[in-house]
C-alpha cells in the first residue's frame, strides 16, 4: 500500500512539471508534435527508473554521515554529503549516455526524431531533481526510491503528452498574434498546473 | 530591479576599451531581445520554482551569475583542450564544483534562505542556461566576451526572476523582501490577499504575460505559430 501511495503522490500530487516546474526547458522544446513527446516522455521515465535507485545506494553506502561503517569502523564520522552534485550528475550523465547508445543501436528512427534532446536530458532538471528530491525525503528502502523515480517519471510523460497534444490542436485557433507559439504555452501550462492542483490531499 | 542598474551602470562606463560597440551588445541583449528566459527559452525550471518571495529570488540570481562567471571562463580557458565527444561530462563537473562552492557558501551564511531554496540550488547544475551558453558561446570564444555574455544572460535571467517574484509577493502576501508594504488600513476596510498567486501555476501565467507585453511592444519577435 505504501509503494501505490508514493507511485500516485509522485504521478498527481508532486506532478515534476505542474508543482515543481522541472524539466521545463525540454517539456517547451520537444512538445510541439505528440510523437516526440512521447519518445522523450518514456526516455524520462527509463533514465529516472535507473538513476534515482544508483543514486540512493551512492548517498546510503558511500555519501550519507557514517554511511561508509561498511567498510570500517572508523569511517562512523565521515561526511561526505557536500559531494553528492557532483556524484549524482556523474552517474546521471554516464547513463544518459548508455542510455543515447542503445536507442541509436536498437531504435534509429526514434534516435533521428529525438535527435539533439537525448543528450540534454543530462541536464533535464527533472533527473537531477529526482534524485535530490529522493536525497531530502529520506525514503526507508531502494523500492520506495525506485517507485518515487518510476512515479515522477510517469508523472512527466503524462504532462508531455497532454501539452503535445493541446499543442498540435491549438494551430488551428486564434490565439493573438505576440503570445504564439511560447506565450500561449506557458498560460495553458499554468491552467493545467491548477487543474492538477485539485489532487491535492488525497491519500490511499 | 537592482541587477538591471548594475549593468547598465557597467555599460556606460566610456573609459574602458575593452567595451567595444559589439561587446557592450553582448551585455545588452540578453536584457531585452535575445533575453535567456523569454526568447530563447533556458532556465525556465528555476525562474518559476523560487519566485514566491524576492529574497530568494535576488539569492538565486546572485548564485546563478557567480556560477556562470566562473563556468563561462573556465570553459572558455580550456576551449581548445576539451574534446568535443566528452564535453558534456566535462562542462557539468566544472559547473557541478562550482554550485557546491556556492551551496557551502549559502549554507554557512544564509542557512535559512539556503533551506528555503531546497534543491533548486543543486539544480543550477542543470540549469539550462548555463550549459545552453557555454554550449553556445563559451566553447567558440575568448574569456573576456565570453565573461560579459555570462554577466549579461545572468542579467537577463535576473531581472525577469525579480519582476515575477515582485508581482507574486505583491499581490499574493502584501509584502516586499519580506516587509510589508500594503497598509493594515486596507485590510481593515476588507482587502484580501489573492492566495492564489502563491501557487506554482501564476508564476507560468506571469511569465506568459512578461511574454506577452514584450512580444507586443517588439512584432518581430512573433513566432510563426
Amino acid at each position: 500500500m505504501e509503494y501505490v501511495n508514493i507511485f500516485i503522490k509522485s504521478i498527481f500530487i508532486d506532478n515534476m512539471i505542474f508543482a515543481y516546474f522541472l524539466g521545463m526547458c525540454s517539456y517547451l522544446a520537444v512538445s510541439k508534435t505528440v510523437k516526440t513527446g512521447v519518445g522523450l516522455g518514456a526516455a524520462v521515465i527509463f533514465v529516472l527508473g535507473i538513476t534515482v535507485p544508483i543514486n540512493y545506494l551512492l548517498e546510503n553506502y558511500v555519501l550519507k554521515e557514517g554511511a561508509l561503517v561498511w567498510l570500517d569502523a572508523d569511517f562512523a564520522d565521515v561526511d561526505l554529503s557536500f559531494l553528492s552534485f557532483i556524484m549524482f550528475i556523474a552517474v546521471i550523465a554516464s547513463m544518459v549516455q548508455l542510455v543515447e547508445m542503445a536507442v541509436e543501436k536498437y531504435a534509429p528512427a526514434l534516435y533521428g526524431a529525438l535527435g539533439i534532446f537525448l543528450p540534454l536530458i543530462a541536464v533535464n532538471c527533472s533527473i537531477l531533481g529526482g534524485s535530490l528530491f529522493m536525497q531530502e525525503r529520506q525514503y526507508a528502502n531502494i523500492a520506495e526510491a525506485t517507485v518515487f523515480g518510476l512515479g515522477s517519471g510517469v508523472g512527466w510523460f503524462l504532462a508531455i503528452v497532454a501539452i503535445a497534444a493541446i499543442r498540435e490542436k491549438i494551430r488551428y485557433s486564434k490565439v493573438p498574434a505576440p503570445l504564439r507559439g511560447l506565450g500561449i504555452t506557458f498560460i495553458i501550462t499554468g491552467l493545467m498546473g491548477m487543474a492538477f492542483m485539485s489532487f491535492m490531499g488525497i491519500e490511499l | 530591479m537592482s541587477e538591471t542598474a548594475e549593468t547598465t551602470a557597467i555599460v556606460k562606463e566610456p573609459k574602458e576599451p575593452l567595451f567595444s560597440s559589439n561587446n557592450k551588445r553582448l551585455l545588452s541583449d540578453p536584457l531585452n531581445d535575445d533575453n535567456p528566459i523569454t526568447i530563447q527559452v533556458l532556465g525556465i525550471c528555476s525562474a518559476l520554482a523560487i519566485t514566491v518571495q524576492v529574497k530568494q529570488a535576488v539569492v538565486m540570481s546572485l548564485s546563478v551569475l557567480v556560477v556562470m562567471i566562473g563556468a563561462n571562463l573556465i570553459v572558455s580557458l580550456l576551449r581548445n583542450l576539451i574534446p568535443s565527444r566528452v564535453r558534456i561530462i566535462v562542462q557539468l563537473v566544472i559547473v557541478a564544483a562550482l554550485v557546491i562552492l556556492v551551496d557551502q557558501v549559502l549554507k554557512a551564511y544564509m542557512y535559512d534562505v539556503s533551506k528555503q531554496l531546497s534543491v533548486f540550488v543543486g539544480l543550477i547544475i542543470t540549469n539550462c542556461i548555463i550549459m545552453g551558453r557555454l554550449e553556445a558561446f563559451a566553447l567558440a570564444n575568448k574569456p573576456w566576451p565570453s565573461f560579459l555574455d555570462a554577466v549579461g544572460n545572468a542579467a537577463g535571467y535576473g531581472w525577469i526572476l525579480i519582476a515575477v517574484a515582485v508581482v507574486r509577493e505583491l499581490f499574493g502576501s502584501g509584502k516586499l523582501y519580506g516587509f510589508q508594504v500594503i497598509p493594515d488600513a486596507f485590510y481593515d476596510f476588507g482587502y484580501f490577499n489573492n492566495g492564489l498567486m502563491i501557487l506554482p501555476p501564476m508564476a507560468l501565467i506571469t511569465v506568459g504575460i512578461i511574454i506577452w507585453v514584450q512580444r507586443s511592444r517588439n512584432t518581430k519577435l512573433i513566432e510563426e505559430n
